[in-house]
């Protein structure tokens, strides 16, 4: 159902090749179809209606340049778009107030800010500063032991409270007692609430008139649907927010709700969760964002390219943003696998694929979900420092991760064999030897030219 | 990489004004509900339309919306439908037509101990939803008994025993351990001490998680080691805030562990929960319960009726 948008827009595009502008009737069709992909991927309809509206402006009149068809040079438009609506990359957290700074955590039930503010602890305490977390949940059933548990784990200092106790009490005590006993940063956990709770609305309003915050953390699942456009608003209307972090990123839920929360708060996504365990928090990245929402990644887009047959020239731009990019890691290889996931075309494509692109990889084994699915464990087993490096991965690393995931070793080994040959095929095309590959493609390529 | 990446920034003011104004739209529309959008309103493209932002906008996904949009323009056609009102009954009795089927009541009575398996994804409501089911439960006069299972999340355990005590029922756990071993000795017990239903709480776990997947599994085959025909249901909790993604989750856990029923939790929120629509058409599952709050009583046999006049009013 999760049909890829570039698959759906190759369906139109083709009868629309040759065509020097794009106008309303030759984009029309994909225009839909972004619509449709923006929908499913759980963007608000509001948000979407009026994305598209605005892409649609962009876009008419636009020069289609070389030999893309109209689809292609709107999804172009598209991406940019959306990228440059998700925000900066990398906004890390502004602590820069009179200590101690203060972090508040709102959102909606089971979102994901207990586990949050462990995450954001073991950070910030990282960096040599002296943290203390406190728990104003004093409704549900053991929150408060849970964040006691979680800032263990993360090596910082917890005050305890207790749910006979007020929030607002505890938000003070806490305040006074990281003061006089120089904390660089007092964590407070929250209660979820909904958004048309106002009594709950009012407590945290009031919490944070009382710990006048440096950072407000708005915490979104990244499963959720359309409803995010309206919790979000309700939230940012009952509090100052300062930043967003979306949790559960480690699912294969395509993330729209980053979307429509950006939109209505305004507020940078400063970290994504990945995955329950404390070293489960990365900084956001608005273009792997705006692809997986539009379930799109680089390599299926690259993939898609050549077979519709690109020339000299773009094959050029693309090889020269292959190697403007980081270097392509372990994290880049999973999201890659994600993509495929929602589009079995993929293997019948990787099939066409000559030789030397595709290395080891086996298309039948590409097909296999299962197989994907195992794949991803075995990367979600990993820690980020290893991802973005495989090179650390000798033989005790194997272990564990083989371990966690569940798998032989031999499962590893296979999986980093693949990920070699992945890399090694973005190093060619790095070298500019890109070109030259897509031409040797075309006549392997239905559709090519 | 097309070449036109410049005339962005300009034009970024009008999208944003542009984008707040159609917030402002949608915010009356959703505030004054269908029914006020409807009416005597004649039946024409624009009702559709609304009628079909209605739908997109409770998640009930863009393939059901447009096979239940798609049903209505013929519906509206041959029967001639003239006003809003009529659309909107033949709407409502498209959609009740479609949920009715997973409208199938829990019978733990059937055997003894009857046992539950609760699966889901993190944070949708597992724990508390098994907290509230065990009171339901005793309501309907049966003993019950709770296993700890979710040795993963912190304090999850003492999560689990507030409610055994909020219920007055025993809870059986172990300090971190292996969640097989804790649903084996639950059963073992409630064999032992004759109760009527054991309920067994699991770690969240997304379905990308294969090793997750795995152990859940084996929690399951643990469960028919101690006592053959168990588990007799196994319940996925699904938070109504989730999206299309709600799907994935049905098929996943189905897949792995035969789901037998769902529990749809925080409708007592603003989202609607219209992913069951999809889930329906693509994976009827019999939907068990809906969560309506936070405290023990806030748990609902589903009725689909009461469910289609939440989505369309
Ligand atoms: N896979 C995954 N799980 C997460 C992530 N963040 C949080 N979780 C899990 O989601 C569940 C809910 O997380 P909590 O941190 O308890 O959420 P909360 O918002 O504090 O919940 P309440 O206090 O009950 O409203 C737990 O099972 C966490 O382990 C993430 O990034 N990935
Ligand atoms: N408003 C509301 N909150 C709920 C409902 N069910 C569960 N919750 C809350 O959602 C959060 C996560 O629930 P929990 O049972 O811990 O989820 P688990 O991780 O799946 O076991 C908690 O804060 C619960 O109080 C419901 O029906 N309505
Ligand atoms: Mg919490
Ligand atoms: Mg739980």
């Amino acid at each position: 159902m999760l049909d890829n948008l570039t698959a759906r827009l190759t369906r139109i595009a083709k009868t629309l090749r040759g065509e020097a502008r794009l106008t309303e009737s030759n984009i029309q069709d994909a225009l839909r179809e972004v619509r449709v992909a923006l929908l499913e991927a759980d963007c608000a309809l509001p948000v979407v209606k009026d994305f598209v509206a605005a892409v649609k402006a962009y876009a008419l009149g636009e020069e289609v340049i070389g030999s893309l068809t109209p689809g292609q040079a709107l999804v172009g438009v598209v991406h940019r778009e959306l990228t440059r609506l998700m925000g900066e990359a990398n906004v890390g957290l502004d602590l820069a107030a009179q200590p101690p700074a203060v972090i508040l955590m709102a959102g909606l039930q089971g979102s994901g800010k207990t586990t949050s503010a462990g995450k954001l602890a073991r950070l910030i305490a990282a960096g040599k500063k002296k943290v203390l977390v406190v728990s104003c949940d004093v409704y549900r059933p053991a929150a408060i032991e849970q964040l006691k548990t979680v800032a263990s784990q993360a090596g910082v200092d917890f005050l305890p409270s207790a749910p006979q106790d007020e929030p607002l009490e505890i938000a003070r005590r806490a305040l006074e007692h990281a003061r006089t006993r120089y904390y660089d940063v007092l964590l407070v956990d929250t209660a979820g609430r909904l958004a048309i709770d106002e009594a709950m609305m009012c407590e945290i309003a009031e919490l944070h008139a009382a710990l006048h915050p440096a950072e407000t953390l708005f915490v979104v699942d990244a499963m959720q649907g359309q409803d995010a456009v309206n919790v979000a608003r309700a939230f940012s209307q009952a509090l100052p927010l300062t930043g967003v972090i979306l949790t559960k990123l480690d699912g294969d839920a395509r993330g729209g709700a980053a979307l429509s929360v950006r939109h209505v708060t305004g507020k940078p996504i400063k970290f994504v969760g990945t995955g329950e365990k404390l070293d489960g928090l990365e900084p956001f990245h608005p273009e792997r964002m705006a692809s997986r929402i539009l379930g799109m990644g680089d390599i299926v887009s690259l993939v898609e390219q050549a077979r519709r047959g690109v020339d000299e020239q773009q094959a050029q731009a693309l090889a020269e943003k292959v190697r403007r990019g980081r270097g392509f890691d372990l994290e880049d290889f999973k999201a890659q696998i994600q993509q495929m996931k929602s589009m079995g075309g993929l293997a019948a494509l990787v099939d066409k694929l000559p030789a030397q692109l595709t290395g080891s990889i086996n298309p039948a084994q590409l097909h296999d979900d299962r197989q994907m699915r195992r794949i991803e464990g075995i990367i979600n087993s990993m820690t980020a420092q290893e991802r973005a490096r495989p090179e650390l991965i000798k033989a005790s690393r194997k272990r564990r991760i083989a371990a966690g995931a569940g798998v032989p070793v031999q499962e590893v080994n296979r999986l980093l064999n693949q990920f070699e040959q992945m890399q090694k095929m973005m190093k060619q095309m790095r070298k500019g030897g890109l070109a030259r590959m897509m031409r040797a493609m075309k006549g392997a390529l239905p559709g090519g030219r | 990489m097309f070449g036109f990446a410049n005339k962005a920034s300009e034009e970024k003011a009008s999208w944003s004004a542009r984008l707040k104004a159609g917030l402002a739209r949608t915010r009356a529309a959703l505030g004054g509900g269908l029914g006020a959008l409807l009416g005597r309103r004649k039946v024409d493209e624009a009702l559709f339309e609304e009628l079909e932002a209605a739908l997109l906008t409770a998640d009930c996904g863009v393939e059901a919306t447009q096979a239940l949009i798609e049903g209505l323009r013929a519906r509206a056609r041959k029967e001639r439908l003239e006003d809003g009102e009529a659309l909107k009954g033949a709407l409502k009795q498209a959609l009740l037509e479609l949920v009715a089927p997973l409208e199938r009541a829990l019978e733990a009575a059937r055997t003894r101990p009857f046992v539950i398996m609760v699966a889901g994804v993190n944070g949708s409501g597992k724990t508390t939803s098994i907290g509230k089911l065990a009171k339901w439960l005793q309501s309907q006069g049966l003993s019950v008994l709770l296993a700890a299972g979710d040795t993963f999340r912190a304090a999850a355990r003492e999560q689990l025993a507030a409610w055994g005590e909020r219920n007055g029922v025993p809870v059986i756990g172990q300090a971190g351990g292996d969640p097989g071993a804790v649903v084996f000795d639950a059963i073992g017990a409630a064999l032992a001490r004759r109760i009527d239903v054991v309920i067994a709480d699991t770690a969240g776990r997304l379905p990308t998680q294969l090793h997750l997947m795995e152990e859940i599994k084996k929690v399951k085959r643990v469960a028919a080691k101690a006592l053959p025909g168990a588990p007799h249901e196994v319940l996925l909790v699904l938070d109504a805030n989730t999206g299309q993604n709600a799907l994935a989750q049905v098929k996943a856990f189905d897949e792995a562990l035969g789901l037998t029923g769902i529990v749809l939790t925080k409708l007592d929120g603003t989202a609607k929960g219209g992913v069951v629509c999809a889930i329906a058409r693509q994976r009827p599952v019999p939907l068990r319960f809906v969560g309506v709050g936070e405290g023990i009583d806030d748990l609902r046999p589903f009725a689909a009726r009461d469910f289609v006049e939440a989505l369309v009013d």
